[in-house]
């Protein structure tokens, strides 16, 4: 059984890992999708701007490749941190 | 073989497949009934989620939503994806760690609460029942449309096959009947996009056709799009015309709103582990979208194909006659959603934007006197084959994917409302010495009581059936998910705290909603109109929920820090949910 250090540097590894892919995923669909639309209007895809390809499909490839990443890199803390299930 | 027997063979296939299912997948215990033993696999759970999350609505409505307004309501997309990525990091591993069978039961334990359950219980079946009353009438619209039977006898065959699997079945029945769901609905939305897109831009991948070159004015698609729209006085599909502030609120309000949906969370409980809880919800989000990417092509491209059936010569020439219209414009006008009115007795189809100003001179040189052409947003998915000039099979499978889509997730909100039901209000509160015995078979006497009642609200829908889902989602926003994200992340809020702060966002909602909406939703009875410049803090109804989460966040720990802290059991409660290891051991509690 794990530790009591062990268990708070895992939660601590936890929070620190949401924090940062939430903030990715505010940024991406508010951000470039929304609110910074206009400033990135130079940037051209597939017949219309950067901001609306976002909005239409880039975000959810991040939603995507947050969720995955996620996973992956929980499932190895879960281990180093010997708090995994058998 | 003629149209009518195409939609019989593949809809009464796909339904004779779905009851097969459902003999196979019976439920033999209340662990079976409520979380399918915990032994479903990741893959197949995201797939199951999948159906279950995606409704009439995403299916029919929201190519549709976007077709018409384009960028703007990119917020869907947007909106019911980006919930996912809140379930998997914050919701799902640790309500699975947890072990038990309802989200009102998280709460309840969590809370050391009765009072914090029963709040729970009541806003996940006011949310579930406003959510299923759409199903349910989408599944009357899909029938009427494709097999001539009237409203009331679709849906009683719906409500039919749907008491056959869910009742006898359980979440077992329910998730492999999803299973299949899910194969009949993408195949049914994506094989008529590859087509269109082929036809369009010859990519067959639409979501790269979208970005693509239109094959007949050898510009890109989106490009030509934009110049025909606006040549008819209408917005630019890919500007942004709406309030900026109430597209980031929608969005969020969606995101979180889909995040609190309890028929979603429960299907996490189904799988065997808490790593395994992390990745279905991604496998889920595959699953969406493949159907969530495709949606933003089908809608440019069948608006552009709207037009230039309209306009075959282009915006500058005449437009087509009445009398020479394509056949799937007479289908859809005996149903009445697609409305054509001659108002300056030419005979031609005149159709462009009348409500906007700037056009009135442009349309008035012409001999115009208003648009001619009224085409309900409902339509679009279930007309694009037609509109395509696609076989009659694809018309069919169109048919039964969009059942597909409203029965899953009917039955996905059918089954959260009666695990509830008997596992929260009779076992939690009634009689909590019920036999596993007795309390399946109350699981089994709430689901049909619930899909009776379901019916009921299908076949006489109350005149605000649309309009109910904001206040679903503004429901599981408001009150739901913080109360779940704080239960795990803090183990300073306690049970007044967190009452305090569900009946906060609650109200806070409901009564922003019924200001805007009418008390009950009755017209007339609004203090407000629901639009931007009216609205009483300039934020519209459907995108309040964000605002009632964040007071529900803030009550709950303004008042857990003046209240007293946690006792020690529910601090171990919290570790212990944080922690993946001994999640074997929870399971058959």
């Amino acid at each position: 059984m794990a530790d009591n250090s062990s268990k708070n540097s895992y939660w601590s590894a936890n929070l620190r890992l949401i924090i940062i892919s939430l903030i990715i995923w505010a940024i991406v669909p508010f951000g470039f999708g929304i609110l910074l639309r206009p400033a990135l209007m130079g940037i051209s895809v597939g017949g219309a701007d950067f901001g609306f390809w976002v909005a239409q499909q880039g975000s959810i490839l991040v939603f995507l490749a947050l969720i995955f990443f996620y996973a992956w890199r929980m499932n190895k803390l879960d281990r180093e941190h010997g708090v995994d299930e058998e | 073989m003629d149209q009518y027997t195409l939609n019989l063979l593949f809809v009464g296939a796909s339904f004779a497949l779905y009851i097969g299912i459902a003999i196979w997948a019976r439920a033999g215990s209340t662990s079976e009934f409520y979380a399918a033993g915990r032994g479903v696999h990741p893959v197949t759970n995201g797939m199951a989620t999948a159906a279950d999350w995606m409704s009439a609505a995403s299916f029919l409505s929201m190519a549709g939503l976007i077709a018409f307004v384009g960028y703007d309501n990119s917020t869907f997309l947007m909106g019911w994806t980006g919930g996912y990525v809140l379930l998997a990091l914050m919701l799902a591993p640790y309500l699975r760690k947890f072990g038990k069978f309802t989200v009102p039961e998280f709460i309840g334990d969590r809370f050391y609460s009765p009072t914090a359950r029963l709040v729970a219980v009541i806003c996940l079946i006011v949310a579930s029942v406003t959510y299923v009353i759409g199903q349910m009438t989408g599944v009357g619209v899909a029938f009427s449309r494709f097999l001539e039977v009237s409203n009331t006898a679709g849906l009683l065959i719906g409500a039919c096959v749907v008491f056959a699997y869910a009742v006898f079945g359980g979440m077992k029945g329910v998730t492999y009947t999803q299973v299949a769901q899910y194969c009949v609905l993408i195949m049914a939305y994506t094989i008529p996009a590859i087509f269109i897109s082929l036809q369009l831009t010859g990519n067959p991948i639409p979501p790269l056709g979208l970005l693509g070159e239109h094959q007949d004015s050898g510009q890109a698609l989106l490009k030509t799009l934009d110049q025909i729209v606006t040549d008819l006085g209408f917005n630019s599909y890919t500007g942004h015309h709406s309030n900026t502030l109430n597209m980031v609120l929608f969005t969020l309000s969606l995101m979180i709103g889909t995040a609190g949906l309890p028929h979603v969370i429960i299907r996490f409980f189904t799988v065997p582990k808490v790593a395994d809880a992390r990745w279905s919800a991604g496998w889920a989000l595959v699953f969406i979208a493949l159907l969530y990417l495709t949606a933003p092509a089908v809608g440019a491209m069948a608006r552009l194909n709207i037009m230039t059936t309209v306009y075959p010569n282009g915006v500058a020439e005449q437009p087509i006659a009445y009398d020479s219209r394509p056949d799937w414009m007479k289908n859809w006008e005996v149903t009445g959603l697609l409305k054509f009115e001659d108002k300056n007795g030419d005979g031609l189809i005149q159709f462009y934007n009348d409500k906007n100003a700037d056009f009135t001179a442009t349309a008035e040189a012409n001999g115009w006197t208003g648009s001619e052409l009224v085409v309900n947003n409902d339509i679009l998915v279930l007309a694009n084959p037609e509109i395509a000039q696609l076989p009659g099979w694809v018309i069919a499978l169109v048919a039964a994917g969009g059942l597909a889509a409203a029965l899953s997730t009917a039955a996905g909100l059918l089954l959260a409302i009666s695990s509830s039901v008997s596992h929260d209000l009779i076992k939690g509160q009634l009689n909590p010495n019920i036999s596993e015995k007795g309390e399946l078979m109350s699981a089994r006497v709430a689901m049909a009581v619930a899909i009776a009642v379901a019916t009921y609200l299908g076949l006489n829908p109350p005149g605000f059936a649309a309009q109910t889902v904001a206040l679903a989602f503004g429901i599981a926003a408001a009150s739901i998910f913080p109360v779940l994200m704080m239960g795990i992340f803090s183990t300073r809020v306690n049970n007044k705290g967190a009452v305090a702060g569900m009946l906060t966002g609650l109200i806070f909602t409901v009564v922003y909603i019924f200001l805007h909406k009418g008390w009950l939703f009755i017209p007339g009875t609004n203090s407000f109109p629901d639009t931007v410049d009216g609205s009483l803090l300039g934020i519209t109804s459907v995108s309040i929920g964000s605002i009632g989460a964040i007071l529900n966040f803030a009550v709950a720990f303004i008042v857990s820090n003046m209240t007293e802290d946690t006792p020690q059991e529910i601090k171990d409660l919290v570790e212990s949910v944080r922690i993946p290891r001994g999640a074997g051991a929870a399971t058959d509690h």
